[in-house]
């Protein structure tokens, strides 16, 4: 926000004019984009009202309401399981133990190194060969479980090494094991230092929840699909979904933030925190991931 | 096992390169429109700063297999049709473009007022700091987020599967259905993202050293 402010000064008379003459120019490309747009939407006949009306039914909304269940249903049991997985395996990393120290290096680097959809497709195509055949919700959730877990072990432990190094210090001078300070001392407070990432995180797991278009779990997107089968609307089914996805993950996008400007202006956080650029202190975005990889913010590689 | 590798090479050679073509141009895309969002979202025109905001709210908040979809089979309904590899390069670079945008913007932020106070006092224009004095500076410490999407890319081209775009994950579903080779398949498959993303990392890291200020 500041860099807006630090780019150039307070205009002059000219430069209030140049800023107007400016606005005037990009609001009418901008306004003309969005008329040829709607003239070529209009033209097709996609943006008649007819088209439209039949999502408003009470039994398309149900249908729909459907999926949302799905849909939450199938993103709350990803984060259910692997946001503890994921602390887990985080602090196993973060820990001396070498044994398990490279167990979980080694599961951290290579689930979050492979795409949601191929570890989707090993549950659906591959497994069920060697007689592992899950329900439909399984195969589609534990993939996004075992892939995140990973993530979210990074994000952990991005949590752990940004916490001052004087805290466990602290806890073993005063007798504890490197286990107790871990769990009663260090944990905590590294958790709630990422917990804007976390939420974040939820975002992602939502829309990883879009692949039971793939396996035909009926959350939201394959409902969207059958809505469009059923109608022969398939661009507004699509658009009305996306609009749901983008207002659910925009909600917690904002949250996100809010949480995070909270944990940074608290007294005694430590403000270097975005100075090494590990940390997911890099402004509000940084800590934002995409829908497949890893946290965007959280680099010790 | 080892036919089933030697037979059907030729499509999954093809499926890594498909993979490794929309990765690049994708990523490609992607910086650019983050480095051209980001400039709008600091410059000092009112509607610019909207259009990038609303631009990265909308694109890193849909779903990419949502917004995909959308363009493979609902823009043919308007008259607008790709390829499904252009789709495919499109919608990645469209959705990598917010998160890029995002890391840029963080970057801008991270460089210390002095550097544009400097460049202000020196009489350099708008223009002027933000390509010789912030936009340098902002690209070093960027370098491991810009890895990171580079990887993101990367694993999202796998969801070009789902429209039948012909990458690694598709390639590797079709032989194994033919084969009844599947887990094979899939665990090669694994192994070329997973080197996909370990050579992002190493470029990157050396990237960062060789752009690391010498002191």
């Amino acid at each position: 926000m500041n860099a807006t402010r630090v780019l150039f000064d307070e205009p002059g008379p000219r430069g209030r004019r140049r800023i107007a003459i400016g606005t005037l120019l990009v609001s009418l490309v901008i306004l003309a984009v969005l008329f040829l747009g709607l003239r070529t939407l209009s033209a097709s006949g996609e943006l008649a009202l007819a088209k439209w009306k039949p999502f408003w039914q009470q039994w398309a909304v149900k249908f729909l309401l459907e999926g949302l269940k799905g849909t939450l249903l199938v993103t709350l049991a990803s984060a259910v399981v692997s946001f503890p997985a994921g602390a887990l395996l985080g602090v196993g990393r973060a820990g001396r133990q070498p044994v398990v120290k490279a167990l979980c290096t080694g599961y951290i680097e290579i689930f979050r190194s492979v795409p949601t959809l191929l570890l989707v497709y090993v549950f659906l195509f591959a497994l069920p060969g060697v007689g592992l055949n899950l329900s439909i919700f399984w195969k589609l959730t534990l993939p996004i479980i075992l892939i995140n877990a990973a993530v979210i072990a990074e994000i952990v432990r991005a949590g752990i090494r940004s916490l001052d190094r004087g805290q466990s210090e602290a806890a073993l001078a005063l007798g504890m094991t490197t286990g107790l300070s871990m769990r009663l001392v260090v944990l905590p407070q590294a958790v709630r230092l990422v917990i804007p990432t976390l939420v974040t995180q939820l975002v992602a797991l939502l829309k990883d929840s879009t692949l039971g278009y793939v396996v035909s779990y009926p959350e939201l997107m394959k409902q969207a699909n059958n809505l469009a089968n059923n109608t022969k609307l398939l661009l507004q089914a699509f658009v009305v979904v996306s609009a749901i996805y983008v207002v659910i993950n925009f909600a917690l996008t904002r949250l996100a933030t809010y949480l995070e400007q909270r944990i940074r202006s608290r007294p005694g956080a430590r403000p270097t925190a975005g100075a090494e650029p590990g940390v997911p202190a890099g402004g509000p975005g940084a800590a934002d991931a995409l829908a497949h990889d890893v946290p965007a913010a959280l680099a010790p590689r | 096992m080892i036919d089933v590798l030697t037979e059907n090479f030729g499509t999954l050679w093809q499926g890594v390169l498909t993979t490794l073509a929309i990765t690049a141009l994708a990523f490609v895309g992607a910086v650019v429109i983050g480095i051209v969002v980001a400039v709008f979202r600091v410059s000092p025109i009112p509607p610019l700063r909207a259009l990038g905001a609303v631009y990265v709210e909308l694109f890193r908040n849909i779903p990419l297999l949502s917004l995909l979809i959308l363009v493979a089979y609902g823009l043919p309904y308007v008259g607008i049709s790709f390829s499904l590899f252009t789709t495919a390069v499109i919608c990645l670079a469209a959705v990598s473009g917010a998160f890029a945008c995002e890391t840029v913007r963080a970057g801008i932020n991270g460089v210390s007022v002095g550097q544009a106070e400097a460049a202000r006092a020196l009489g350099m224009t708008f223009t002027q700091s933000l390509t010789r004095v912030i936009l340098p500076q902002a690209l070093r410490t960027m370098v491991q987020p810009l890895v990171n999407i580079f990887i993101g890319v990367a694993l999202g081209s796998s969801l070009a599967a789902a429209v039948a775009v012909n990458e690694l994950t598709y390639a590797a579903q079709q032989v194994g259905n033919r084969t009844a080779e599947s887990m094979l398949l899939f665990l090669i498959s694994a192994v070329v993202y997973i080197v996909i993303a370990l050579l992002g990392g190493g470029a990157g890291s050396v990237l960062e050293r060789r752009l690391a200020v010498q002191r």
